[in-house]
């Protein structure tokens, strides 16, 4: 495969990723808590660099979903002594943010890691840190570790669709109904941790943000029903990526940096001509026929 | 055996107390009406019996065992207001979700749980609204998809949250005849209620609730002109009360 291919397909996996991942935060209306996970993941990594002493695969996915785990719990406890919810967030992610950012600084010489790399990304050179099995290169290891991470968020969703739903539209009838909703909760949250991990090399911690919420926003415009929110946000993560990638090479500008205008301007058109929820209608409503 | 007894439930939100030792037993298919003024900690209760709030003490008895043990036996209908009307799912989807504690975890709704969605929105006339989406409705039709939903979860304790704000008359008179029906299947239903115009019509039990009980038992005996101003504080003027009692 092309350079472009995998990038494209880089680009996409992490659409799809977050699309499906996102459509939950925005029900559940945690858009924040995306911001805050995509932020104290990276004390997870450099904590997982200073175990393993390796900045890749399986011990980084464990280190982000440690850390995101954490800051969900952390947020709960705060929230529940008392603090205002989003307070609780600002306080939580900003503070593992900052360790994660004085370990990578101690560490510096050492990781090939900093945190404008954490913060923006680096799509461009995805293609190039390839897996290599018994010396034969079967592609970029972004791809690979997006490709498993799609695998549980799909297995999840599929296998607790119902779960999902009822403590998204109603925890408290879901919790008479004997469904572990906090249960859920953590386990929604250890899969955006996954994804956001899985992620951040291609597109940074910023910029996930941006994948997570914009595309799923935009779904929420053009569809009434769960399952087709799902479909349509992930459809729209994936769009926008490949927008993103060719306004990146026409003009020559960050690939990420595109990606994440291009989730903008599909969610503004969106915000226009949807069908359902779009402003164009409702003004064609309002006026006499 | 009492379908539900509560023994000295005690709440407290900053150790400021809410509701203080309220004991009440109450007997099979019989509709109860909990009344009392702004704060006096009806809908506390409810949450506190389904284990929303921590009980600072105090014991909820669900035919003879904990609640915790009989949730199954438990449905809840909690105030239009606290879930997000623009959800993306339709009628039909809500009043499946009664049937997810019948379902089981993990499982898929089959085609006679889906039946029985279709039969409990037909109670509440809602048929030809099942496949519309939920914020396409109005507030009365919202009102009828939530008690399609607990009528669909097939319990045998009913606990409902001020199911008669905001809504129509026709969904007022609709509320009333599901709840006759209820009864007259050995339901026993709790409803947080703020009319007292309607409590003598409605229930045959009344829990005049201020922070304690002020009084528990049917609603013949118990709904006096001294136990209402006892709950209100004596804001309720005389002519009204006099008014209510009949």
């Amino acid at each position: 495969m092309s350079y472009t291919m995998w990038i494209l397909l880089t680009a996409a996996l992490v659409g799809i990723n977050c699309g499906l991942i996102g459509t939950f935060l925005v029900l559940r209306k945690m858009s924040m808590l995306s911001d805050a996970i995509s932020h104290s993941v990276l004390l997870g990594i450099v904590g997982a660099y200073m175990v393993s002493h390796q900045l890749q695969g399986v011990s980084m996915l464990i280190g982000a979903l440690l850390v995101g785990l954490l800051t969900t719990f952390l947020v709960q406890l705060l929230h529940q002594k008392g603090v205002q919810s989003d307070a609780a967030i600002g306080v939580v992610f900003t503070c593992l943010f900052a360790i994660g950012v004085v370990l990578i600084s101690l560490f510096a010489d050492r990781v090939h890691l900093d945190v404008e790399h954490a913060l923006m990304g680096e799509i461009a050179f995805v293609p190039w840190d390839v897996l290599e099995v018994g010396g034969k290169s079967i592609g970029p290891k972004a791809v690979w570790l997006l490709g498993f991470v799609l695998a549980i968020n799909i297995f999840v969703i599929v296998f607790a669709y119902k779960e999902l739903k009822i403590s998204s539209f109603d925890s408290e009838m879901a919790v008479t109904l004997g469904i572990p909703v906090v249960f859920i909760h953590y386990v929604l949250m250890g899969m955006l941790s996954l994804t956001t991990v899985a992620s951040f090399d291609s597109v940074g911690a910023i910029l996930v943000v941006a994948m997570l919420i914009v595309p799923s926003a935009t779904a929420y415009l053009w569809t009434d029903r769960l399952s087709v929110m799902l479909i349509c946000s992930a459809m729209i993560g994936v769009l926008a990526s490949m927008i993103g990638y060719m306004g990146a090479t026409a003009f020559n500008v960050s690939i990420s940096g595109a990606i994440a205008v291009a989730t903008g301007v599909i969610f503004f058109v969106s915000l226009w001509i949807a069908p359902k929820h779009g402003l164009l209608r409702k003004w064609l409503k309002k006026s006499p026929a | 055996m009492n379908p539900l007894v509560v023994e000295q439930v005690t709440v407290a939100y900053d150790r400021k107390l809410v509701l203080e030792d309220v004991s009440f037993s109450v007997p099979e298919g019989k509709l109860v009406g909990i009344i009392g003024p702004n704060g006096a900690g009806k809908s506390t209760l409810m949450k506190a019996m389904l284990n929303f709030i921590p009980r600072m003490h105090g014991n909820v008895f669900v035919y003879g065992k904990p609640y915790e043990k009989q949730r199954h036996l438990v449905g809840y209908v909690p105030q239009r207001n606290s879930v997000d009307w623009d959800f993306p799912t339709n009628a039909l989807d809500v009043v499946l979700m009664g049937r997810y504690g019948h379902i089981g975890l993990w499982k898929r709704p089959r085609k006679e749980d889906v039946d029985i969605a279709m039969q409990c929105l037909d109670k509440v006339s809602m048929l030809p609204y099942a496949k519309r989406q939920i914020s396409q409705l109005s507030g009365g039709q919202q009102q009828r998809v939530f008690l399609a939903r607990a009528l669909a979860q097939d319990a045998s304790v009913y606990f409902m949250d001020e199911p008669f704000v905001g809504v129509d008359a026709a969904t007022e008179k609709a509320i009333v005849q599901l709840l006759n029906e209820l009864k007259m299947r050995g339901k026993t239903v709790l409803v947080v209620h703020h009319d007292l115009q309607t409590v003598r019509d409605y229930f045959d039990y009344v829990l005049l609730l201020n922070k304690r009980v002020i009084a528990f038992g049917e609603t013949e005996s118990v709904f006096t002109y001294d136990h209402i101003q006892k709950t209100y504080g004596g804001k309720v003027t005389f002519l009204s009360a006099a008014h209510i009692v009949g």
